[in-house]
């Protein structure tokens, strides 16, 4: 049922009785003030702390990171790439790759801060990561009362499951995970063609060797 | 001829009818019986009345401040205060504490003690005007033969204390405000006064009991014979309601304190416990006039219908003022604040000369016999000229057709 309107105004110069369009005025919020009472979409007030609106997919504010499996920092897909730091436009992502003792890279990021104080909330960063790595999250009670600090998150508050993604954007994730799930699988065909290349290779020289020596011990 | 008329007998002093009255009987007697001197009994006596008047109406206020905003946001259906207590019934309570624990600012430039004394003065004259309603059979709390008199002089005393907090500010926004209400009120005090002269000249007295009790019993024995059924009582009556309105500083009315144009008009300057004052004495205001309405043109508290003589009469004078406050706060819910030369046009052109026909109309009622050749005679008589003035009135303000000279 729509909620009912005022008609246009008449155009200036025409008739009508005195006083009618202030008794339609109360017509209308007098039925405002009764309906109020019974019919549901009159009520549109969401009780805040108790009630939430329902959040939609496409709403963003500050980018999370993702992590498969269930340790938050092992299993981030991130690898300190570094595309995202550069790409941000108010540059407000801080990268540190992980080292081993020897300087090689171990993929990881040791220091993720976003300073969501200086994020405008572009989207940016999650468009250009190459390993699915980081996209936008809709959590929106952000508030504290250090606004240093408090508004600096490190990687330990950015990390977020796969699961959440799955949960707050599902048809971007669904397409992801698929993404993902080909790639692994496209991959581990490689492998394994590889292997069986690598397999067959060996067999044939293996042949070819027992073979040489066969003709060796006849001649 | 004494001041105050002669109070009926005592019934009985547990009847329902004499409810509202017991504290002072009470009082009364427990001083006699300690053998208090008769004005020490009179004067105590005066006070617990007053104060039982000055209590029934802050419980009002109270409940009006949560009422107004409880009907205002179904009207524009939203919930409203739902937070302190069930239903919000504390938040009154809230709003005190709120407006007791702020800071209290007085401007540099501010005349203090006209500030200060200002909203002092504009919650008396309201209390003062309480006094004088009859709201029950046995509850006149200041039973004067000059009643109505005594209600608009006090009555003007609102607009001294307007001005009063606006000059005395000291700031331009608190100014404009007082100027606005001073013109507004002293604009529609008038089509006010004329509006309840009718009914002083059809009753023949000044006294509100006796107002009340001349608009007793029924017409075909189920109409009350209330002065608002009557062709110039309908009209005095529309008449008194609108400029009533305007008095109490209402939407749409309410150009003194238009918050979207002057902040908050002569309030601007005030915080903490006299804001609250302004707020108490304009809703004690409300009460005070809507009182009067009822008294003059509702028939005070006599039953709407014959054989409901049963229910206590101040419970019929408290059930018409909730029907005449909820409309001025469906009003307010629903009508646009109007501009201050509609205001005083509207006030001009349209209430006064309306408010004025029904003297005549209300003598004519008076002479003919108040039968089917009153009627005959007074409803021409004030229904021409208000087709006439809505036609003219409605002819000058239809806006032209505009035309843009650049844009075409």
């Amino acid at each position: 049922m729509s909620i009912d309107r005022l008609p246009a105004p008449k155009k200036p110069g025409g008739w009508s009785v005195p006083g009618l369009g202030l008794l339609k005025g109360l017509v209308v919020t007098g039925k405002n003030m009764v309906q109020s009472f019974y019919r549901e979409d009159r009520m549109t007030t969401v009780q805040y702390p108790e009630e939430r609106a329902p959040i939609s997919p496409n709403f963003r504010n500050f980018p999370f990171l993702v992590y498969d499996n269930d340790d938050s920092l092992a299993g981030l897909r991130c690898v300190a790439c570094a595309i995202c730091e550069k790409e941000c436009p108010p540059q407000c992502i801080y990268i540190v790759l992980e080292r081993d003792e020897n300087g090689k890279s171990l993929k990881r990021p040791k220091i993720f801060d976003i300073d969501v104080s200086v994020c405008m909330n572009c989207g940016i960063c999650a468009e250009v990561c190459p390993f699915d790595a980081i996209y936008m999250d809709g959590e929106y009670e952000l508030s504290t009362d250090n606004r240093f600090e408090g508004l600096l998150f490190h990687r330990e508050r950015l990390a977020k499951s796969a699961a959440y993604h799955a949960e707050i954007r599902p048809e971007q994730a669904a397409e992801v995970e698929a993404r993902r799930k080909a790639e692994e699988e496209k991959k581990l065909a490689a492998q394994a063609a590889k292997e069986a290349k690598a397999k067959a290779d060996k067999e044939a020289k293996d042949k070819a060797a027992a073979e040489t020596e066969q003709k060796g011990e006849s001649a | 001829m004494s001041l105050l008329a002669v109070q009926a007998a005592v019934p009985s002093l547990w009847s329902p009818e004499w409810l509202p009255r017991l504290p002072q009987r009470l009082v009364e007697m427990i001083l006699q019986n300690f053998g208090a001197p008769e004005w020490l009994v009179s004067i105590a006596g005066f006070i617990v009345a007053a104060s039982t008047v000055v209590g029934v109406f802050m419980g009002g206020f109270a409940l009006l401040s949560l009422i107004e905003r409880k009907t205002l946001a179904r009207i524009q259906n939203r919930i409203g205060p739902n937070r302190a207590g069930w239903f919000g019934i504390l938040q009154p309570v809230a709003d005190g504490i709120k407006m007791l624990t702020k800071e209290d600012i007085v401007p540099a430039k501010a005349e203090w003690l006209l500030h200060l004394a200002a909203p002092i003065l504009i919650v008396i004259p309201s209390i003062l005007a309480l006094g004088v309603i009859p709201y029950g059979r046995e509850w006149t709390p200041v039973p004067l033969e000059l009643g109505l008199l005594f209600f608009f002089s006090v009555g003007a005393l609102t607009e001294l204390s307007v001005f009063m907090a606006g000059w005395a500010s000291g700031s331009k926004f608190p100014m404009l405000g007082a100027m606005r209400a001073i013109s507004q009120m002293v604009s529609y005090e008038l089509p006010l006064i004329i509006s309840a002269l009718g009914v002083v000249m059809v009753s023949g007295t000044l006294s509100l009991p006796m107002i009340v009790d001349k608009q007793s019993g029924f017409h075909l024995g189920f109409i009350p014979a209330w002065n608002l059924f009557t062709p110039w009582g309908l009209v005095a009556g529309l008449v008194f309601y609108i400029a009533a309105i305007a008095e109490a500083n209402r939407c749409p009315f309410d150009l003194p304190e238009g918050e979207s144009e002057i902040v908050a008009g002569h309030m601007t300057e005030y915080s903490g416990f006299k804001y609250a004052l302004f707020f108490m004495g304009e809703y004690l205001g409300l009460f005070a006039i809507s009182g009067l309405g009822i008294t003059l043109f509702l028939g005070g508290w006599q039953a709407p219908l014959p054989g409901l003589g049963f229910v206590p009469s101040w419970i019929w004078f408290f059930a018409k003022l909730a029907v005449v406050i909820m409309s001025f706060l469906w009003i307010r819910g629903t009508f646009p604040r109007v501009r201050i030369d509609q205001l005083m046009r509207f006030a001009w052109l349209c209430m006064i000369p309306m408010a004025l026909l029904t003297l005549p109309a209300a003598a004519i009622w008076h002479f003919t016999g108040r039968g089917v050749l009153s009627w005959v005679v007074t409803v021409p008589l004030l229904l021409i000229p208000w087709v006439v003035i809505t036609v003219i009135y409605n002819r000058r303000l239809a806006p032209a057709t505009r035309h843009y000279t650049f844009a075409e």
